[in-house]
């Protein structure tokens, strides 16, 4: 496509957060192409991880993530029955519990990470979820751990 | 047999001849794909994108043409035609001639400075005329060859390319060259070719009014590689186009032109092109003018309703426009047509014809030299119930548009059977003609420093248009480890695989990175190329830059083009750190389960044992059959007794001694992965196991119940398919009959169409008239939707006196009974609302899918559609095969269609399977789990939580990986709790650099 509108000049600079989605190769990394093949616009500020399943991811990276400057996490795995290894969806689900422990530990703000099931057809669902995302990160301003 | 030859020739390097030569070639024969072009890729190699998913055409093309220029097995015969053929099937002799090219094709590197220096512009007709290319040319920068071609009807012979050509390639004085090749079977996908606008529909101004455009002339200005970089501009005045009006069915559904059938994709084309067209040119106002919606596919009805809802495109039906008119000043056009009942007129800047789709014009000469058969309108006649696949003359087979005209998952489907039926022929021969892929010795790099080449695409102006690539070029050149990086306008395309094999060389890089689309479809490409550059293929890695990156942020060129530059540091990152990794090597068991004993499963069944391979079909129902046992005549081809014929297969299937059936049968319970299945199978209580190779899953569909039109209330309310089986009994006794279409979809419920039921409404309304002239039939419709050569049957029942009233979601029909049962409708023509007391209402009910396929789907670990159909792995080039390797579809599980489909989808899923079977031994994934033991505590977490069973504990208490076993899903590696186990490809210390380089503060 031709060069945009012009980009938005604010005046003071906005929080543009810096959020990493986790995505299982399967489903919703195959959603987010989808959301691109129907140029479905969603915010910038998203950094797609691939990984082969939502359940390979050991909690420690998140925490990692989170603690060296990310402003957010959004784990991303296929539908609950789709998962393409039977059921690291459901494990994932079950380490989102006790990240949400360790977060509070370091007192990181719960609502930084998410886990979310998206699935190949769901290119739309995919960009509403990062707009929303991206709006929750907003309001929270950035990680307390963000490195500047 | 012993004479048979294991090879086989296709004809047209279309889409389908390529996919019926790729299929042929990885199941063990050498094929000769001859295209009478100078490059393969046909029809679909000038599309810019291709409807319902909107994927960009040379995106999902390209790996296919890269696949097909570089098999091993597969020679291309370009600019060539089939001269005589001799012999008979398993023995054919065929004489090729080739024209010259006036170009050594041994010596040209396609590098195109030649065309630079050329003087001659000659009309380009890749961009239908809408641009202008040299006399030394390359059809399309992608083209496969990448081999130039003087057009000797336009070169001065000035001298200039062969005094520049540092290859040496130029050979003015070439000449033609004859071959005689011989093969075992032949595959006929020349294609097909445009109506002819200018001789034919001279009233609609094509020619003489420079703003009426044909919808292939559109698509290249669509196209980001035509005309206008992607705009729609007025040829008369370069103006950008506003207001556009698409007018359909120009050269088809028109006997007084002798195509009285319907093109069958034009629909779908002319929404798509008015979506694109409004993405490119903001603000334009589209209208379609048609007669009937024939959206008729998958998901095509969502993609229709969408563009009316969300994208504001206007549908005007029921119009054949009465005429075009051109202001002379202006150049606009004036379009007349009928609305509600009135002439009017409108003024629009641009007209695109929906032109049709015609035989080739060689058919006749084809058909001569081969001797086979063609239909009336010179399409390649097949007797089409039980064999779509085969043409007039044995060893000789029909794939894609030249049978009838077809979309491409379709001619893709329809290639692939004919493949499958073309190496039935000479099953014994798989192997004997073929070499063996050969991959230089691997380098050895785990010592060394890494040294990464970044690649990055501009995907014509997919990326480029809106991401400055070569800032990211740029930027890439100061990240750490990076040695080389280049950007390329198609990164996928066989001279970039070329360039980058070089680059590997010269550079002595040990990891490569592409910056450019989806790993998902591009990956195994780069891999490859890697592969052929003697780097282990797992030292590569992706940068989606495009679908998660340009793709999305469209508006927005600053911060994408920073967030590729964030998205190349991250893979850089994770590169550095890539080790590479080894393949084990995995016996398949040579014979295939197939779910369901429908025709598709039947078809898929004796396919498999034509090709040598065991089969085993399972059925829930005492009997194989499917609902095919209840339809009892077919309309087209020689009317015959479907149930005879389908006794007769049932028998072969029971004889044959390869194929095991089981009726009375579920699949209990799957487990194994691709080559290596082993399944439970409960039958009537009592379980049995079996191991094979693949699974097909042919599951069928039903017809719905409907729960309107007082169905089940009254007896003289009936099904297509019940009504069917009365008529075929003769047990129909009736004065006048109504049918009311699409009952129970394309409506909230189903908002899909059900593709066969006009076809079977026209069908079952002929044969009551053939009955019984003087009965009264009136089909109530939304449109109908006839496609392809059942248009004319449509036509025939109209002229017979069968009565078609359109109706629309606000004038459905009411049906009360009155003693008698009573329909009124809204008569569109009369204006008013009529009464019809029919004797028989019949009702064509929505086909839909199993509910056992929620369970299966489970079962198998693959998707499911929106509207509960199986999700095969792509929707225009991989229509009979899932995402999970090993896995294939066909038949009604996929979608609703003809028998004729499913016979040749089931015979597209076994030429899948075979390019598996075929095989002593398949490479498993290097991609899997592995147990630092120096590490591992042996505390046994793993062993219990791996999905896979692939984890045991050995002598010393350590964690043990079988890694035949092990499908790399990582619950091990992210489970253990002293972080011993780790996934190749994905292990921590790659992540973490990967997240790492995410979050580090970008300068
Ligand atoms: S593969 Fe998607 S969550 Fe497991």
């Amino acid at each position: 496509m031709e060069e945009g509108a012009a980009e938005g000049v604010t005046q003071e600079e906005e929080f543009e957060p810096l959020i990493l989605a986790i995505c299982c190769n399967w489903c919703s990394y195959t959603g987010a192409d989808l959301a691109g093949t129907s140029r479905l616009q969603y915010p910038h500020n998203i950094r797609i991880i691939r990984v082969m399943c939502s359940g390979m991811v050991h909690p420690n990276l998140v925490i990692d993530a989170l603690s060296k400057g990310a402003d957010g996490v959004l784990m991303c795995g296929c539908h609950p029955g789709d998962c393409h290894y039977l059921e690291g969806n459901l494990k994932a689900e079950k380490r989102a519990d006790a990240l949400f422990l360790m977060l509070e530990d370091l007192g990181i703000e719960p609502e930084r990470y998410r886990l979310e099931w998206v699935s190949a057809s769901e290119g739309q669902r995919f960009a509403e979820l990062m707009k929303d995302f991206t709006d929750t990160i907003k309001s929270l301003g950035p990680s307390p751990y963000k490195m500047y | 047999m012993t004479d048979s030859v294991g090879a086989v020739m296709v004809v047209g390097g279309g889409i389908a001849g390529m996919q019926s030569s790729l299929d042929l070639a990885d199941s063990g024969y050498r094929v000769y794909l001859v295209d009478k072009s100078p490059s393969i890729g046909g029809a679909m190699a000038q599309l810019d994108k291709t409807f319902p998913t909107n994927d960009c055409a040379m995106c999902i093309m390209a790996p296919k043409l890269v696949e097909t220029g570089r098999h091993r097995n597969i020679d291309l015969i370009t600019n060539s035609t089939i001269d005589k053929i001799e012999g008979k099937a398993g023995n054919f002799k065929v004489t090729v001639s080739k024209k010259s090219r006036f170009i050594d094709e041994s010596k040209c590197t396609g590098c195109g400075i030649c065309t630079q220096k050329c003087p001659v512009e000659v009309v380009d007709e890749y961009n239908k005329g809408l641009k202008v290319r040299k006399a030394i040319f390359v059809k399309y920068p992608q083209a496969v060859p990448l081999i130039f071609s003087i057009d000797k009807d336009y070169c001065i012979g000035c001298g200039n390319c062969e005094r520049l050509c540092k290859a040496g390639a130029i050979v003015y004085s070439q000449e033609p060259e004859t071959k005689v090749l011989e093969v075992g079977s032949i595959i006929l996908s020349p294609g097909f070719d445009e109506f002819d606008l200018v001789q034919k529909r001279k009233e609609y101004g094509y020619g003489r009014f420079p703003n009426v455009v044909s919808s292939l002339e559109l698509e290249r200005m669509l196209s980001a590689t035509g005309p206008f970089g992607g705009l729609v501009l007025r040829p008369s005045d370069g103006e950008v186009v506003k207001k556009i009006a698409f007018v359909q069915c120009v050269g088809s559904r028109d006997r007084s032109i002798g195509n009285p059938y319907c093109s069958s994709v034009c629909c779908m084309f002319a929404i798509k092109e008015a979506v694109i067209a409004q993405e490119h040119n903001p603000g334009l106002e589209a209208t379609i003018f048609f007669m009937d919606m024939r959206a008729f596919g998958k998901e095509f009805d969502d993609y229709y309703v969408r563009a009316e809802k969300e994208h504001g495109i206007r549908f005007v039906k029921n119009n054949r426009i009465s005429s075009i008119a051109e202001d002379p000043i202006t150049n606009n056009l004036l379009v007349t047509f009928i609305d509600k009942g009135n002439l009017v007129s409108e003024v629009f800047d641009m007209v695109a014809l929906a032109v049709g789709m015609t035989a080739p014009k060689d058919a006749k000469d084809l058909s001569e030299k081969l001797g086979v058969q063609l239909n009336p309108y010179d399409f390649c006649s097949t007797d089409i119930l039980f064999s779509p696949l085969e043409t007039s003359k044995p060893g000789i087979f029909v794939g894609g548009a030249f049978g009838a005209p077809k979309d491409i998952p379709d001619s893709v489907s329809e290639a692939s059977g004919a493949a499958a039926k073309a190496s039935s022929v000479i099953a014994s021969e798989r192997g004997k003609l073929v070499t063996v892929k050969e991959y230089p010795p691997e380098k050895e790099v785990s010592g060394e420093e890494p040294r990464i080449g970044v690649f990055i695409c501009h995907c014509g102006i997919n990326i480029g248009g809106v991401v400055d690539v070569p800032g990211v070029v740029e930027y890439a050149k100061t990240l750490p480890n990076v040695a080389y990086a280049e950007n390329n306008l198609y990164t996928c395309s066989q001279d970039t695989q070329k360039k980058i094999r070089e680059k590997i060389e010269e550079n002595n890089l040990n990891r490569v990175i592409v910056a450019s689309c989806t790993p998902r479809t591009h990956q195994p490409l780069f891999q490859n190329t890697c592969a052929e550059a003697g780097l282990n293929p797992y030292l590569f890695e992706m940068a989606n830059i495009r679908d998660q990156c340009s793709w999305v942020h469209m508006h927005e060129p600053a911060k994408a083009t920073q967030k590729a530059k964030d998205l190349v540091r991250m893979v850089v990152a994770k590169a550095g750190l890539l080790e590479p990794l080894t393949r084990v090597p995995i016996e398949v068991k040579p014979s295939g389960l197939v779910i369901g004993g429908g025709l598709s499963g039947i078809t898929a069944a004796q396919e498999l044992s034509k090709q040598g391979f065991e089969a085993f079909i399972v059925e829930r129902e005492n009997e194989l059959g499917g609902l095919m046992k209840r339809v009892h005549y077919e309309m087209v081809g020689e009317k015959k007794d479907v149930q005879k014929k389908l006794k007769e297969l049932i028998k072969n299937v029971n004889s044959d001694k390869k194929i095991h059936v089981f009726t009375n049968s579920t699949v209990k319970d799957i487990s194994g992965y691709i080559g290596n299945f082993k399944t439970t199978i409960d039958q009537n209580g009592e379980e049995k196991e079996i191991e094979h190779g693949i699974v097909i899953v042919a599951t069928g569909g039903m017809e719905h119940k409907p729960k309107e039109y007082l169905y089940g209330e009254n007896d003289n309310v009936m099904t297509q398919l019940e009504f069917e089986g009365k008529l075929a009994k003769k047990k129909m006794d009736a004065d006048t009959v109504v049918m009311i279409q699409c009952v129970g979809c394309r409506n909230d419920e189903r908002p899909y169409c059900s593709r066969v039921c006009c076809t079977e409404a026209v069908k079952n309304a002929l044969k009551v008239k053939e009955m019984n002239p003087a009965t009264s039939v009136y089909v109530l419709f939304k449109d109908i939707r006839t496609y392809g050569f059942s248009e004319v049957f449509y036509e025939e029942a109209a002229k017979n006196g069968v009565k078609f009233i359109r109706y629309d979601d606000e004038t459905k029909p009411k049906v009360a009974d009155k003693k008698g049962l009573e329909v009124k409708i809204w008569e569109p023509f009369l204006g008013e609302e009529i009464t019809i007391k029919p004797d028989v209402l019949v009702l064509s009910a929505a086909t839909i899918p199993h509910p056992d396929n929620a369970d299966l789907a489970q079962m198998l670990k693959v998707p499911l559609s929106k509207h509960k159909f199986f999700l095969e792995a792509h929707m225009k080039l991989r229509p009979v095969e899932f995402a999970t390797e090993g896995i294939f579809l066909c038949g009604l599980a996929h979608s609703p269609k003809f028998f004729e489909e499913c016979v040749s989808q089931a015979s597209a899923a076994v030429s899948r399977a075979a390019t598996i079977l075929s095989k002593k031994t398949l490479e498993a994934e290097g991609m899997v789990s592995s147990i630092d033991e120096d590490i591992c505590s042996g505390c046994g977490t793993c062993v219990v939580i791996c999905p896979f069973n692939a984890i045991e504990k050995d002598e010393n208490g350590i964690a043990r990986v079988t890694e035949v076993l092990c499908k790399g899903c990582g619950t091990c590696a992210a489970s253990c709790p002293e972080k011993a186990a780790s996934i190749k490809q994905f292990t921590d210390e790659q992540l973490i650099a990967q997240v790492v380089a995410a979050v580090k503060e970008v300068n």
